[in-house]
């Protein structure tokens, strides 16, 4: 190495070119995130504001009596950087420690859960407590200087109960993880171990299953689903669901509009597990179901979690065939953001999308936090075996 | 592995396939070429309003659905042959503008407005995407290792955000008096809106795009810098090839596999623009194909879908994938069957 750096050193104008490039593309890839994250805690006038400074700033916000002192950013920030810190380090030996063996992924649920918990308690309950007294004492440094204010994101979860968007988003991510999932790994995993011309022609299908529009599929369900009461009454007799509107119908949906993107990755992540592991198995005598289960079930997680990733971001973001295919009762989140665009009149109802916007991405920021590494494996993967 | 084993692990996804997906295609197919519309009956009904000394009675006719017994409205279902799709391409407007030498107007009817769009949208921001992402990647590739970790996770925001929110969260940066406007104002001195006009938005959704998926290709090219192998750009150096030059003849044929494989998956995916569409609230200006399937199949004010337009719609655009995924898919196959021997 040390003899090539000479010949590979660059000049300090390129050096420097490269760097200014790459700060400018991050300032670009988070900017508009982190501007809508500073909006949704402004007042209207100040988060809709032509100048840059009063948005971050929030001058009319702090005038109506909502703002943070010097004091407060300062212990939250401590606060919040402990508990970020604290999390990555000794909480994953907590949960490694409480968890029986076998179900460290429902003890990483339950564990996450409660962290969160413990977390909003600590920092919107117990901090404003002890701040507000203190603030009182220290006189100049207890003043608020920056205007911050949780109404729009207080009026977006109780008042319009986006709490209810959040939860069938919930059931329908969850869902469609967990059944696409476990679908997709049997199938993974046969295509994977087998190098017939029907496991070729079934992947080759499947490639072109993942190309279709969504709009193509339902077009397809839609005449089906809001009928099905009817169609499937020889069938049920009166038990026959209507399945437009049924948050299940939509888990299928999605996880079959997932399959192929999932069949393909975790094949690629099962050609990667030597081949010699079950047969190895299938000396000792196991048959193939009971290969997969007892070698190939203990190191495949790696790839099924990585997986299981994209089926939640895919579960997740889902705007068309949830807007399509649910009605306003049980809405997923995402969609119900358009039901604030034909409200929107008012700056106030502007500013509580931008905190139901908000709301939403906070989970996704979270999910890169802790899983950076597996999505990037993720995207090489599929990308290593085309 | 025997064929009865692999059915048996590959039998539920095929089946959830089936059912969710190739059934619904022969759906769509067989839809395109029905409509469904309800019963209607002419009757006589006479109206009567009260007047002075005598009650104003108008007697017309009338044409109202026939409600069946079960309460609902009765439909029938015709066959009509390729009339839905008449409706969606709207061949004799076509005609008119081409004959007439007007070619503008043919962008006026939705469908052919909507092509345009998808058309130009997927391949415009297909060499975008790809060089930006190169460059992110050469970039990153070149600074130093403590700040990869955190460029990389703020290059992830981007292609993990909800893609409706990210367009709104770009859109709020422009809208109205947003701080992005206001600050253009500033600079031109004119009074500038971005969302007044088609192409201001195109750019936008052009921008957006590639915000969005240049982290994709990022941290795929990424990878593949990993395992270029350092001999040959060491032997570049010494026969005294520039910069330019290793990367060039050096660096892109080693990343060629991964720059189809990009491209791929854009076209896919930006074939089936729509969540900008949402995002932008750019329906009076700006569609696509897949919005088009949409609108149709949104309930009207009175509660219908047209359903078979919908269905003509998405016809209309498979054709267009057939045509995207050819090429790719005869490459597969040749590669399968040189594998093969």
């Amino acid at each position: 190495m040390s003899t090539t750096s000479k010949a590979m050193r660059q000049s300090f104008a390129l050096r420097f070119s490269s760097n200014a490039f790459l700060v400018f593309w991050c300032v670009i890839a988070a900017f508009p995130i982190l501007w809508i994250a500073v909006m949704s805690v402004k007042s209207p006038v100040d988060a809709f504001a032509q100048n840059p400074m009063d948005v971050i700033m929030g001058p009319n916000t702090l005038a109506r009596g909502d703002g943070l002192s010097i004091l407060d950013i300062i212990l939250g920030l401590a606060v919040l950087y402990f508990a970020i810190r604290w999390m990555f380090t000794r909480l994953p030996a907590l949960v490694a420690r409480y968890s029986p063996s076998g179900w460290i992924v429902l003890g990483w649920l339950i564990g996450a859960a409660i962290y969160a918990l413990a977390f909003l308690l600590v920092f919107f309950g117990l901090l404003p407590l002890i701040l507000a007294p203190l603030n009182a004492v220290l006189g100049p440094l207890g003043d608020p200087v920056l205007g911050l204010t949780t109404q729009h994101y207080i009026a977006v979860w109780g008042e319009n109960e986006f709490y209810r968007n959040f939860l069938n988003s919930m059931l329908v991510t969850a869902g469609v993880v967990t059944i696409s999932l476990t679908v997709g790994t049997l199938a993974g995993y046969g295509l994977a171990r087998s190098g017939s011309d029907l496991a070729f022609w079934l992947l080759i299908l499947a490639l072109i299953f993942r190309a279709l529009p969504h709009s193509v599929l339902v077009a397809g369900y839609l005449p089906w689903f809001i009928n099905s009461a009817e169609i499937l009454r020889p069938l049920f007799g009166d038990l026959s669901p209507t399945l437009y509107g049924q948050p299940w119908a939509v888990i299928a949906v999605l996880v079959s509009i997932n399959q192929p993107f999932t069949i393909w990755m975790l094949r690629s992540f099962f050609q990667n597990i030597p081949a010699e592991l079950d047969e190895a198995a299938r000396v000792d005598g196991c048959s193939h179901f009971q290969a997969f289960r007892r070698v190939i079930m203990p190191v495949m997680w790696p790839g099924v979690i990585t997986t299981g990733l994209f089926s939640f971001l895919l579960g997740y973001n889902d705007y068309l065939v949830t807007s399509l295919l649910l009605d306003a009762q049980n809405q997923t989140m995402v969609p119900a953001i358009a039901g604030y665009f034909n409200r929107e009149t008012t700056t106030t109802d502007q500013v509580e999308a931008v905190a139901a916007a908000v709301s939403i991405t906070a989970p996704l920021f979270l999910l890169v936090m802790v899983f950076q590494r597996q999505i990037v494996s993720g995207l090489t993967a599929g990308a290593v075996k085309g | 592995m025997r064929f009865k084993t692999f059915f048996a692990f590959v039998a539920p996804s095929v089946f959830m396939m089936t059912l969710f997906i190739a059934l619904p295609l022969v759906s769509v197919f067989i839809q395109s070429f029905q409509i469904t519309q309800p019963v209607m009956q002419q009757l006589e009904v006479e109206t009567c309003t009260p007047g002075f000394i005598t009650q104003t009675c108008v007697t017309e006719l009338k044409t109202v659905p026939i409600i069946g017994d079960d309460g609902k409205i009765q439909t029938t279902t015709q066959w009509v042959g390729l009339q839905s799709y008449r409706n969606v391409l709207q061949m004799d407007k076509v005609w008119e503008a081409l004959s007439s030498g007007r070619l503008g107007d043919i962008l006026q009817i939705d469908f052919w407005k909507a092509l345009r769009f998808t058309l130009m949208f997927t391949l415009l921001t297909l060499p975008l995407v790809i060089g930006v992402g190169l460059l992110i990647a050469l970039t990153v590739n070149n600074a130093a290792r403590a700040f990869r970790g955190p460029v990389i996770f703020v290059s992830l925001l981007p292609f993990i955000v909800t893609p409706v929110i990210g367009a709104l969260s770009i859109y709020w940066l422009f809208v109205g008096d947003g701080i992005l406007t206001a600050m253009m104002e500033r600079w031109s001195g004119t009074n500038i809106s971005m969302f007044a006009q088609a192409w201001t938005i195109e750019l936008l959704m052009y921008f957006y795009r590639v915000w969005h998926v240049a982290p994709f290709a990022f941290v795929i090219f990424y990878a593949g810098l990993q395992t270029v192998n350092m001999d040959t750009l060491e032997s570049a150096v010494i026969d005294g090839a520039s910069r330019w030059e290793r990367l060039r003849h050096v660096i892109i044929p080693h990343l060629m596999p991964l720059i189809v494989f990009i491209a791929l998956i854009h076209l896919m995916d930006c074939y089936r623009v729509f969540d900008e569409i949402i995002g932008f609230r750019a329906q009076a200006h700006v569609i696509s194909l897949q919005w088009l399937t949409v609108d149709f199949l949104t309930p009207d004010d009175a509660g219908n879908r047209a359903i078979a337009r919908a269905s003509a719609s998405a016809m209309l655009t498979m054709i267009g994938i057939v045509f995207l995924l050819i090429l790719p898919l005869r490459r597969t196959w040749r590669d399968h069957k040189g594998g093969a021997h």
